[in-house]
């Protein structure tokens, strides 16, 4: 019979102030192959440690139990220990008597007493027949998948790059930049966007070690931690990139003229086009959806007037197939749909614009080079009047606070004085939040340089009467209504996620909040992992978020990464199903439950086979089949059994 | 009440006015209201101290022109010592008081005063009188 110890930890008075420990050794210490029994007042200090590991040798254990908080908390510091003393460790289990007893029956401290006995008896049940178990070693693929490539996925991918690892830089759009290159000025160094971006964005089309794909999606992705298999769509941009030489004869001959999505419906552009002047990769795009039809009989006059002879209507979607170790996602942000904020006028009024157009406004790579003219009549506007918090914050839109909204739209209103220094901006604002450092300055500088009017309260609607637009808001602060007779009205319209968002989180296998947003492993803890182990997150498709915070989340998923890619067998949790061959009578229900598809029929012998990489050891096809032959390693239908016996035993 | 706003308004005279006599920033403030908590008048005013700050930065004129506020204000100065923003608004509240008083007609005539109340009344006295009561 095995040697069981049992470890009580008082843990402070969170255990020992409910339970009586002196009761519970005394009686555990009875208990069928208990060899020992011992309490301490923090079993996790080092100390306590040394307890463990000292009594497994001196008293020549073959299996514990720890009696303490939750096993997600500590149940690696007494593995280890226990490792450290020659025993396999699991043959260590945690009897969980805080959260589930001693916190939670505070007013019954007899009755918790005795059903802390009971937990730890079930637990001795569950460790009498652990079998020693050793980890799972799986191969790596040291390359990374970067779908996504905005400042956040441009960061991650240069930074594993420059660890020395292949990346793979997926972008769906023509040229890679995302958001950033959208934008004007920054806040709060009021340094040139573009500046700052492109520099990264031309070492990302150079480096050596990243390839990059623009105009492709990632179509599927099948495998675990360590060794996906991708299958990537390179969407046909009609134009060699070779063979171009970027004389832009193509852009002037196209017929169709469509508004540009870069410039956010402010310009118009061709159905063959380059984003922006600064593209990466440096080459035009012939759009599939607007052009008169890839028929030389409809419309060739591209094809006529290329010289080099670049454009190719023959060329077809491409599937590449790559293998990686680690994915990062990174696919950005949208803004909130302009349907949702008609009261303020937002797609009815020309001169009702969101935050991005007025990015595209103020840029002087935009399609007024930077002045201010408002887009109905090309005026330059006197009054603006911006609003935060639109479709932010509001039960009726989006719950959450869009974070940036404050900080930019400071800028915007600083920028507009710059360029029209005789006009007025009006900020209508709920609360400013400028947590960040030197935000609070700026917007400091915003209202008492630039003399920008805060007004604190919500507008009501947005209407127009003869020339203007009338802004009906409040300024609670005096209790005052006010309205604002504006020229322009500026919206900080709430960020919300890609849309494709929710076809990427079904792709990958990994989770999204309740907004919509990529959901972390651990809100504080684990704020770059996905909940599928090697899959990473980053930039504001996991929550708005500024570039600052956007480059640091892509930095710490290119480090997680990197931990992953530099190792060259990775481990995994033995806890996983076996599927006894004999037992099994093929019938599959296992396979249609999985949901890590862990499992597949062997046709020829009609059993179930298992991957013991892709299994996370979840038990769902333990508690379906319907022969006992799925077992999982160490929760053994015989030991669950065993465990609910001692549960419900008399004590 | 209702203010209408346009940028002639919000950059009025009035505001300038009073930055230029008081040497202060009007925009400066950021309606923390720690001038209004502090005020020992607070209770016979109108518009609390930080609720004025904000019509000045409207262009609100005539709104705190006839409030009681200033007239309230002691110019005991603890608005000025805590101000997290570092505005005199003691200052302010004088620059007030002195562009309504440099806007009536004059309440007392100099050469009207007969030459016995002159000999009579003490000199602070004549003079505290033309302050307030002459343009």
């Amino acid at each position: 019979m095995k040697r069981i110890g049992v470890f009580v930890c008082h843990c402070g008075i969170n255990i020992a102030g409910t339970l009586d420990i002196n009761k519970i050794i005394h009686r555990i210490s009875n208990y069928p192959g208990v060899a020992h029994a011992e309490h301490y007042e923090y079993m996790c200090s080092d100390p306590g440690q040394n307890i463990v590991r000292d009594t497994i040798k001196d008293q020549y254990l073959d299996g514990i139990v720890v009696a303490a908080c939750s096993p997600t908390l500590h149940e690696t510091t007494f593995r280890n220990a226990a490792k450290d003393a020659d025993m396999n460790p699991y043959m260590v289990e945690i009897a969980n008597i805080r959260e589930y007893c001693s916190w939670v029956h505070r007013d019954r401290p007899e009755d918790a007493t005795e059903k802390a006995i009971r937990i730890i008896r079930t637990a001795v049940e569950k460790v009498r027949r652990n079998e020693s178990l050793y980890p799972v070693k799986i191969p790596v693929f040291h390359k990374c998948l970067v779908i996504g490539a905005g400042i956040s996925g441009i960061q991650a991918a240069l930074d594993v790059a420059n660890a020395g690892f292949e990346v793979i830089l997926v972008e769906k759009s023509p040229t890679i930049g995302g958001r950033m290159a959208q934008l004007s000025e920054t806040f709060p160094t009021l340094d040139c966007s573009q500046c700052i971006l492109t520099p990264k964005m031309v070492e990302v089309s150079r480096h050596p070690k990243i390839r990059l794909m623009a105009y492709s999606e990632v179509k599927e992705v099948t495998g675990s931690i360590g060794n996906f298999h991708v299958k990537i769509l390179k969407k046909p941009t009609y134009v060699d990139t070779d063979k171009c030489n970027l004389c832009g004869e193509c852009v002037n001959v196209c017929p169709i003229i469509i508004p540009s999505e870069f410039d956010r419906g402010m310009s118009m552009r061709k159905a063959i086009y380059m984003p922006f002047p600064q593209a990466v990769p440096s080459t035009y795009c012939l759009d599939e959806a607007n052009c008169l039809g890839l028929n030389p009989l409809r419309c060739s006059k591209c094809q006529d007037v290329c010289e080099p002879g670049a454009i190719n209507y023959d060329m077809k979607p491409e599937i590449i197939e790559e293998d990686v170790g680690a994915i990062i996602v990174a696919t950005g942000y949208d803004l909130y749909h302009k349907e949702a904020l008609t009261e303020y006028g937002l797609g009815i009024y020309e001169d009702v614009i969101d935050g991005l157009q007025f990015e595209r406004l103020l840029s002087a790579s935009g399609p007024t080079s930077g002045e201010i003219h408002r887009p109905s009549d090309g005026e330059v506007p006197k009054d603006v009047v911006f609003i935060q918090c639109a479709g932010s914050r509001d039960e009726k839109h989006n719950p959450y606070c869009s974070k940036v909204c404050c900080m930019y739209t400071a800028k915007h209103a600083m920028l507009y004085k710059h360029r029209v220094p005789d006009g007025q901006a009006y900020i209508f604002y709920i609360d400013i939040r400028s947590a960040g450092k030197d935000y609070e300055e700026f917007v400091q500088r915003a209202m008492e340089e630039d003399r920008i009017l805060y007004l604190r309260g919500k507008v009501s609607k947005v209407f127009k009467e003869g020339e203007k637009l009338v802004v009906w808001g409040v300024d609670t602060l005096t209790g005052q209504k006010v309205e604002v007779l504006a020229d322009l009205v500026v919206l900080a319209t709430a960020i919300v996620p890609r849309a494709a968002t929710p076809e990427i989180v079904n792709k990958l296998k990994i989770a999204a909040d309740g907004n919509g947003f990529l959901k972390e492993a651990h809100p504080k803890l684990r704020p770059v992992e996905s909940l599928t182990s090697g899959i990473f997150l980053a930039g504001a498709a996991q929550s708005p978020k500024d570039i600052p915070d956007a480059v640091s989340q892509g930095s710490g998923s290119a480090s997680k990464a990197i931990g992953i890619l530099s190792q060259k067998k990775l481990q995994h949790d033995p806890t996983i199903t076996d599927v006894e061959e004999i037992a099994c009578g093929g019938c599959g229900i296992c396979i249609s439950v999985c949901p890590y598809t862990a499992l597949s029929m062997d046709d020829r012998r009609n059993v179930v086979l298992v991957n013991d990489v892709l299994c996370e050891g979840c038990g769902t096809c333990a508690a379906a089949c319907p022969s006992g032959a799925a077992e999982l390693r160490n929760y053994t239908n015989r030991q669950v059994r065993e465990m609910i016996c001692a549960a419900l035993s008399k004590v | 009440m209702r203010i209408i706003l346009k940028g002639s308004k919000v950059k009025s005279k009035l505001t300038e006015k009073v930055e230029k006599i008081s040497g202060q920033n009007i925009f400066a403030c950021y309606q923390c209201g720690k001038c209004s908590a502090g005020c020992p008048m607070i209770d016979s005013m109108d518009y609390m101290p930080n609720q004025a700050m904000k019509l000045l930065q409207m262009g609100a004129a005539e709104e705190i022109i006839n409030s009681k506020t200033m007239w309230m204000c002691a110019s005991c100065h603890t608005c000025s010592v805590r101000c997290p923003r570092d505005i005199d608004l003691s200052a302010v509240m004088e620059a007030l008081r002195l562009i309504y008083l440099r806007t009536n007609v004059n309440k007392v005539e100099p050469s009207q005063i007969p030459e016995e109340e002159l000999k009579d009344l003490p000199q602070i006295a004549l003079v505290c009188n033309f302050r307030k009561m002459t343009r």
